[in-house]
């Protein structure tokens, strides 16, 4: 085995152990602690700058929820608003209608008691009339009939007796 | 190949001396193939790793997969550790690149072309140093952190007290054989899978040179055994770099948490 009966040689070991440690040297302050520290810095940044760039993507997608939960309630609010418009104009249409009716059917009913107190009125004129003539004819009759003349007073008393029952 | 013919599965762990460089007291430093085969590793990773610094937003597919690799590390680090692992990621991730990226340029075929492909992690040398220094820090860290209370990492919670005579002592001892646990697993490892494919190919060879139905009648089935181990070779170069990262990363939490 060279390993060990190369030991003989008075060169072997130095040389071995010389250039282990100047090349593991080499290997550890240039690429160890010269390169190694910069790589693992650029991958801490990207994966610092990929958490940041998730954390603001969620932050994003958060305010858009809110923002269409917003926007729904706004939509709602809106709609209920326009209902309630469109009710209060059904409302207030409908109270006019009543109104003017209400003052259409005071008018009628006002012009229906004229009409009947004049109508009454009529009658009552026409009735005395028809007394007074019933009274006249009456007078008349008797005084055809029997020749007594009657007061015209009596002729209208007993014709008024006659009329009203 | 000792002779001609025949292949020394062992021959492939042998460390050539490329060129001298300097003495340390009556010790010889040279530049060798395992020295090459390091360096190279290094450069490579480095090579890799500047593709993952265009620091994109949104990367690219190399930067996606330096990412990756530094990622498994951290994730691995914050799993065993929790926040205070991240200040040794940086030699973790380093111990992990540096091991996976030798083992498997001990596994590419450049043989085919000529070149001489040669594991470094296959000596003990080498695992041996990287468990040293994993050793030491804990080590530091946890006198760092704890001062003597460390010690109290050899008392488990729950230890009944007529058992403080034996408890303490089996805990040491786990603790004292980590380092070579660590670093004989990956040399294991690794020697163990490159002389198992390096018999299987010399069993194709031996064959066809005794004679072409031998050759066949072996052959065949050694090369589709080998195809087979060549596949778990690269999925053993992988987890025992990660054994040996994420060992690193348990021990660490012993020393910053204390159980």
């Amino acid at each position: 085995m060279p390993q060990i009966s190369q030991f003989a040689e008075s060169w072997y070991a130095a040389s071995q152990i010389f250039w282990v440690l100047l090349t593991f040297g080499f290997v550890f302050f240039v690429i160890g602690r010269g390169m190694l520290p910069k790589i693992e810095a650029t991958v801490d940044a990207r994966d610092r700058k990929v958490a940041d760039d998730l954390a603001a993507a969620k932050a994003a997608h958060a305010a858009a929820d809110a923002l269409e939960e917003s926007y729904r309630q706004q939509s709602e609010a809106s709609r209920a608003a326009a209902q309630q418009a469109v009710t209060d104009a059904k409302d207030k249409a409908a109270k006019d209608a009543e109104k003017r009716l209400a003052k259409v059917d005071a008018e009628l009913a006002d012009k229906l008691a004229a009409a009947e107190a004049e109508v009454s009125a009529a009658r009552t004129s026409a009735m005395a009339e028809i007394e007074s003539v019933a009274a006249d004819a009456a007078g008349d009759l008797v005084a055809r009939l029997s020749g007594v003349k009657i007061a015209a007073a009596d002729a209208k008393a007993a014709v008024k007796a006659v009329i009203h029952g | 190949m000792a002779d001609q013919g025949k292949v020394d599965p062992m021959h492939q762990f042998e460390v050539q001396k490329m060129f001298d460089m300097f003495h340390v007291g009556n010790h010889e430093v040279a530049f060798t193939t395992s020295a090459m085969w390091m360096v190279i590793a290094g450069l490579l990773l480095w090579v890799f790793m500047i593709g993952g610094m265009k620091r994109q937003l949104v990367p690219g597919r190399w930067q996606v997969a330096v990412e990756g690799f530094t990622g498994f590390i951290s994730g691995m680090m914050n799993a065993n550790i929790g926040p205070e692992g991240r200040k040794y990621t940086p030699y973790v991730f380093s111990l992990f690149m540096f091991i996976l990226m030798l083992n498997v340029l001990g596994l590419m075929p450049i043989g085919l072309f000529g070149a001489h492909p040669f594991t470094v992690t296959s000596h003990f040398t080498i695992t041996g140093v990287l468990a040293i220094l994993s050793f030491a820090i804990v080590l530091i860290v946890g006198f760092w952190r704890h001062g003597l209370h460390f010690f109290s990492l050899f008392v488990p919670h729950g230890t009944p007290i007529w058992l403080m005579w034996l408890i303490p002592v089996i805990e040491l001892v786990s603790f004292l054989v980590r380092p070579f646990s660590l670093a004989l697993r990956l040399f294991v490892a690794m020697t163990a899978g490159h002389v198992l494919m390096k018999v299987f190919a010399s069993f194709i060879i031996d064959g066809l040179a005794a004679s072409p139905a031998i050759g066949i009648g072996v052959g065949i089935p050694a090369m589709a055994l080998m195809v087979g181990i060549s596949g778990l070779e690269l999925l053993v170069a992988g987890i025992q770099a990660y054994v040996f990262a994420l060992l690193t990363s348990l021990y660490l939490n012993d020393a910053i948490n204390l159980h």
